[in-house]
């Protein structure tokens, strides 16, 4: 007798045969396609999964189905109805839309559901008692700030029963019609609905279920593989090997070197690399197939770190060896720099493996068509490279297949290597049956490329007037088994190592190496995070030595316009650096009410000695744009439909960053049009044009950009058909708030569409926009077309008995060129400051020995809302000729100097500097011991 | 990969509950709020089990009353009502706090002493505070019911001494407060590396004017199971609180604990330097409380 279990859903009674093994999650997701609650790690970490039963927030990952038998559940689709508007959502739902809440949209479910049970105990909460709530409940956007703020304001609204009030929020000082003022998300209602879908919401007739089997081992060679057991398991549909591959054996983004399936007698480079895959009528079958699998392997001594990887004794990983590549710098002459320096400093520091942590694991489903082509939905930051890599594993035209970019629960740079997205389309392939293929958080985190650890040794000289005379650095990054992005992110790491300084001798070289552990990336930042840790660091070291102000010391030596910078590069626009600076000096002297010289000397709390606050300080550059001479380009296009409503695409991608509401402003305000007008669709190669990557900071610049000239061609198509038709001036036409007036008559759009076809012209425009051309490193002249500036202050407060660090205030100005998208710029500028912070403090990618240690969310932490400091955004706006309205990135430059500020404040508290991240507050507490012992022997000798 | 279980059982009663264990399929876990138990499972740390038993519906394992001089806590009580409860924040605050700061308040829903205490593990905070707090603890099995005191229930780290086919843990028995004792619990956390509470400490003290008349001082981690302070509290009790016997104590403590380095959590000498402000500061604010009678 099957035992049945009876449950209420969001109202509705549900009678379910019970499923062993099943937890909630899984039946809510599965059973009754609920999908708006997610799963983010599947072991009680995140919080992506809440729901309310019998009205407490339980996490429903791990919460056996059956004890849900005779209970009432509550989940995020239970909110409001199922076609609500913005006017009819529960005023939680609301608030997240109206106060930038919702980015990626991955975790808001879990948000909401937790501020509802929340709400519905205490109607009036604080702050306090909003993050001890929320505590668990991880955001990896990081909108912690603007998630409180919507509570508060959902709260208020229903006690009083009126309106959610929106926040008031500053226009950009360049704001146009619609560009630079407030508006929200276009693929917001659906996020705070649960109704968005992500790519394992999604489901297909007849669809299997994928496992890669991986290495586990961090260095060998496949001696043996048999996969006889796990094909002869029952509803195992396939299971393939390298023998198998059908077209190229090797993806990679710059450089083809990272086995599809490793062979037998081929090398084994990292735990994460993999030698079959299973498709199979469930997960756990496929699971269990992988499990019958078979394999022998001759273990080789393992490659750890760079420094090992470049002695000539090292075990060579790839055919060229261990070397990806030496990156140099050259500018003037170091040694005649240090010659004329007074003072030289000398400092080597380190950075940690880091990983994205993006809450929604990556998922792609390989579709198979009668036609011959394959559809591959997937979250990915770069679409036509998807189709390209797919194609060449499968040995086809790139046409023949399609990539359908999904809703992303976040990228940060991990999302723009290959996942699963071949090794599904080959199981496709094999079985002619679609195939799913979702990590796991663990495979999530033991497979997809991460932030390069990287050893920095800074060497710098200056005058005695605080001028830098000369800067030498070099580095050693950990690019891990396969290239990935290695090469341009550690190119990137050792342009930005002597910071945002105009120096006259700078020497830097990197060795980019290949070693055991997995491998690195792209990652928010791409290289300057690291690079930026050390200077600015040095920095501050340099200004103590110096006997100067350490704003003074960057001030004195800040890019500014008519800078070189040490590729050769003239500054000819758009430096904001100085006044981002000015304003946080400012800004610091407000919040604190202290004067400008005692802002970093160490304040002890009056009642409790042991805590002794200080602030920090440190600046920031990072490119806009590809650079380095790589032709970067963005296409789209924008429609104009007989309804009246428009339609921009472009393949670049959205994931959670806000591209579709930059591209949505841009078009509107082109056109005169009220952006709701105006829908957007990305990441598509079948409906949308080549976006080229999502990184470097670029999409606002370039699909920005590619959206505003599309749409002013489509502007002119109109002006010119309608002056024909009525045969006006061009000039005598308006286009305003959605009409196009010719002399006094006022035709709607829909209207112009249909003349426009009736005239046998489309209203539809592609445009390919390249930005202005760059040049190689070492060619000199323009190496990016544009840079973003920032400065940032931290107020820490260091526990000296402890060594606990806590960071209370931030203060971050950016100079982003003109602000497109207010709302979407504050959840990048806190999301970068919560994973500045994440890196100084909690975050460590731990590999012993090519193992990987942090291979769960409960050992790899990333900052929750507890952690979140005020924060207080100051926008600066230098345009940039090129950019759209004036725009350039902040995708990055918001996070780069937040680690390096709270270095520095923790030194200038306690007298401690950290040179190895993250702070270890074990190891401030020994060096505090190690100076009070030093300091006793002094006295008593 | 098979299921987790194939059997999941939810009685009501404690009879049933034990009935259950002799009678289901074997291996058998009992299964409270599941929040080590499950992931443990799922994660190859736990043996398989073919049936879990669900004792969150047991009505014996769910109360939470005052029962003549003792505050009776079932052992599968959420701790998120332990955190709340009037009863339990007026008579075992150290208990209160510990509640607290057992991970996220999704999590603590669910969670129960019992599985706190049941794992065994040397610092889980509830375990740490009912040490502290004198409890006692019920212990069911088909033979019949008897009470032991908390600390016999551990056998070292994650060693508990319950039988896992045949025993349940029940609830828990504490003293109620009297007048002039109090509680607290305070923890030190390191968010780096692998993210754990890295040494916790509860106090509860009987003062009487300016002496302590009793006391009871719990550490985790400081030894295999949860640890008892006994030589520290031998140097408080009967005596004046005062700078020296605060340092005779600490020596005592820190003589009588046996701290360890856990890789890329804390080393033994950052615990040993630790626990001096941890039990300075819990045993000051144990001490004030106690200086007014509980309203």
């Amino acid at each position: 007798m099957t035992k049945q279990i009876t449950l209420t859903v969001n109202g509705n009674v549900y009678t379910l045969e019970a499923v062993p093994g099943e937890m909630l999650a899984m039946l809510l997701r599965e059973r009754l396609r609920l999908t708006g609650t997610k799963i983010g790690c599947g072991e009680a970490e995140c919080g992506a999964c809440t729901v309310i039963v019998d009205g407490e927030p339980v996490l429903s990952c791990i919460y056996p189905a059956e004890r849900a038998d005779g209970k009432t559940l509550l989940t995020i689709e239970g909110l409001s109805a199922p076609s609500a508007s913005l006017d009819t959502l529960h005023p939680l739902q609301q608030a997240f839309l109206l106060y930038g809440a919702v980015q990626c949209g991955f975790c808001i479910p879990g948000q909401i559901m937790t501020a509802y049970a929340l709400l519905q105990h205490n109607p009036d909460p604080t702050r306090d008692q909003i993050r001890a709530a929320l505590k668990d409940t991880l955001c990896r956007c990081g909108g912690y700030p603007s998630i409180e703020n919507a509570i508060l304001a959902a709260a208020e609204a229903l006690r009083t029963g009126r309106p959610v009030q929106p926040p008031a929020l500053p226009a950009s000082s360049r704001a146009g019609q619609v560009v630079g003022r407030f508006h929200l998300r276009p693929d917001g209602v659906e996020k705070v609905t649960g109704h968005a879908k992500y790519t394992d919401d999604l489901v297909f007739e007849g669809m299997l279920h994928a496992k890669v089997k991986r290495a586990m081992v961090p260095h060998a060679f496949l001696r043996r593989l048999d996969i006889s057991r796990a094909k002869a398991l029952p509803g195992v549909a396939a299971v393939l090997t390298a023998e198998d591959l059908p077209g190229e054996k090797t993806h990679g983004l710059v450089t083809y070197d990272w086995p599809i399936l490793v062979g037998v007698g081929e090398r084994i480079r990292y735990v994460g690399d993999a030698i079959a895959i299973v498709a199979a009528e469930t997960p756990e079958i496929a699971a269990q197939a992988c499990d019958r699998i078979e394999a022998e392997f001759d273990l080789q001594p393992v490659i750890t770190d760079p420094v090992q990887a470049r002695r000539p004794d090292a075990p060579q990983l790839h055919p060229n060896g261990n070397l990806l590549k030496h990156i140099k710098v050259r500018k003037g002459d170091v040694d005649q720099g240090f010659a004329e320096a007074d003072v030289i400093l000398e400092h080597v520091f380190h950075t940690q493996m880091t990983d994205h942590a993006f809450l929604e694991p990556e998922c792609s489903i390989a579709v198979p068509l009668p036609n011959g082509r394959m559809e591959i939905y997937c979250g990915t930051q770069i679409p036509y490279q998807d189709r390209l890599q797919a194609a060449r594993a499968l040995g086809w035209p790139e046409e023949r297949v399609r990539i359908v970019g999904q809703l992303m629960g976040g990228g940060f740079g991990g999302k723009e290597d290959i996942a699963g997205q071949i090794h599904a389309a080959l199981l496709a392939h094999a079985t002619g049956r679609p195939v799913k293929l979702l990590f796991d958080r663990r495979e999530s985190l033991l497979v997809h490329p991460k932030r390069h650890p990287t050893q920095i040794r800074v060497k710098m000289g200056a005058k005695r007037d605080g001028r830098l005379v000369a800067c030498e650095t070099e580095l050693y990054g950990d690019t891990g088994a396969y290239a990935s992005l290695g090469e341009k992110v550690m190119t990137r790491a050792t342009t930005h190592s002597a910071g945002p300084y105009e120096i006259p001798h700078v020497r830097s070289d990197c060795y980019a190496m290949y070693t055991n552990n997995p491998p690195a990336g792209a990652f928010r930042g791409f290289g300057v995070t690291q690079a930026a840790f050390a200077i600015e660091s040095a920095m501050d070291m340099m200004a103590e030595r110096l006997g100067i102000d350490p704003i003074e010391f960057r001030r004195i030596n800040a890019l500014r316009v008519g800078s070189v910078t040490n590729t050769g590069q003239v500054l000819r626009e758009s430096v904001g650096l100085l006044e981002c600076i000015d304003r946080v000096i400012q800004a610091m002297c407000q919040v604190s009410g202290l004067p400008r010289r005692e802002l970093f000397k160490p304040r002890p709390v009056p009642e409790a000695p042991h805590l002794v606050r200080a602030w920090g300080f440190a600046a920031a550059y990072k490119n806009t744009g590809l650079g380095g001479g790589a032709p970067d380009k963005a296409s789209a296009d924008v429609e104009l439909y007989e309804d009246g409503m428009l339609q921009v695409r472009s393949s670049s991608a959205e994931m959670g960053q806000g591209l579709v509401t930059v591209m949505r402003l841009i078009v509107a305000e082109e056109l005169a049009v009220p952006p709701e007008r105006v829908s957007v669709l990305v990441m598509d190669t079948d409906l949308a044009p080549n976006g080229g990557p999502t990184t470097a900071s670029r999409q606002t610049f370039v699909t920005g950009n590619a959206s505003r000239y599309a749409a002013r061609a489509l502007r002119e198509a109109i002006t010119a058909t309608l002056a024909e038709k009525y045969d006006v001036w061009p000039e005598h036409l308006r286009f305003e708030n959605g009409m196009v007036y010719v002399n006094d008559h006022a035709l709607g759009l829909g209207e112009v569409a249909r003349e426009m076809k009736a005239m046998g012209k489309l209203p539809r425009v592609r445009y390919e926009y390249e930005a202005p051309k760059t040049h190689p490193l070492g060619a000199g002249g323009d190496m990016h077309f544009a840079f973003s500036f920032a400065a940032q202050a931290a107020e820490v407060e260091v526990n000296t008995r402890t060594g606990e660090v806590r960071v209370l205030r931030v203060i971050a100005a950016n100079d982003v060129g003109a602000v497109i998208n207010p709302l979407g710029l504050q959840g990048q500028v806190e999301g970068g400051i919560m994973m500045g912070l994440g890196n100084a403090l909690t975050e460590e990618f731990i590999v012993e020995n090519g193992q990987v240690i942090t291979d769960r969310l409960a050992r790899y932490r990333v900052p929750g809302i507890l952690l979140t400091p005020e924060i207080i955004s100051i926008v600066v706006e230098h345009p940039v000729e090129a950019g759209p309205h004036g725009a350039k990135g902040i995708g990055e430059v918001s996070s780069i100097p937040t680690t390096p500020a709270i270095a520095n404040a923790i030194y200038n508290a306690v007298g401690v500097r950290v040179d190895r991240l993250p702070i270890d507050q074990e190891e401030i507490v020994r060096r505090l011991k190690e100076r009070a012992a030093l300091s006793e022997q002094t006295l008593e000798s | 990969m098979t299921p987790l279980w194939d059997t999941y059982l939810r009685p009501k009663t404690l009879a049933e509950a034990l009935q259950a264990m002799l009678t289901a399929p074997k291996p058998l876990a009992p299964l409270a709020g599941g929040t080590d138990l499950l992931l443990d499972l799922q994660q190859g740390r736990h043996p398989p089990v073919r049936t879990l038993l669900d004792v969150t519906s047991v009505a014996e394992m769910t109360r939470l009353e005052r029962r003549g001089d003792q505050l009776y806590i079932g052992a599968a009580v959420p701790v998120a009502r332990l955190t709340r409860d009037p009863l339990v924040v007026a008579h075992a605050r150290a208990l209160t706090e510990a509640c607290a700061l057992i991970a996220g308040p999704q999590v603590r829903n669910v969670a129960t002493l019992g599985g706190n205490v049941a794992h065994a593990l040397p610092a889980a905070d509830g375990t740490i505070a009912l040490l502290a707090l004198g409890a006692e603890a019920e212990v069911a099995s088909l033979e019949g019911s008897r009470w032991v005191p908390l600390r016999e229930l551990f056998l070292g780290p994650g060693r508990s001494a319950l039988h896992p086919e045949r025993e349940l843990l029940v609830g828990f028995s504490l003293p109620l407060l009297e007048g002039n004792d109090a509680s607290c619990f305070r923890r030190v956390m390191r968010p780096q590396g692998v993210a754990l509470p890295i040494l916790n400490c509860a106090v509860w003290l009987v003062r009487r004017g300016d002496e302590v008349d009793d006391i009871r001082i719990a550490i985790g981690p400081a030894d295999a199971v949860p640890f008892r302070a006994t030589q520290a509290e031998e140097c408080l009790r009967g005596q004046p609180l005062t700078d020296t016997t605060v340092q005779q104590a600490t020596q005592a403590l820190l003589e009588q604990a046996r701290f360890r380095t856990s890789p890329r959590r804390a080393s033994a000498d950052y615990r040993r330097h630790l626990v001096i402000f941890l039990f300075h500061d819990t045993l000051r604010i144990a001490w004030e409380r106690a200086t007014s009678p509980p309203s």
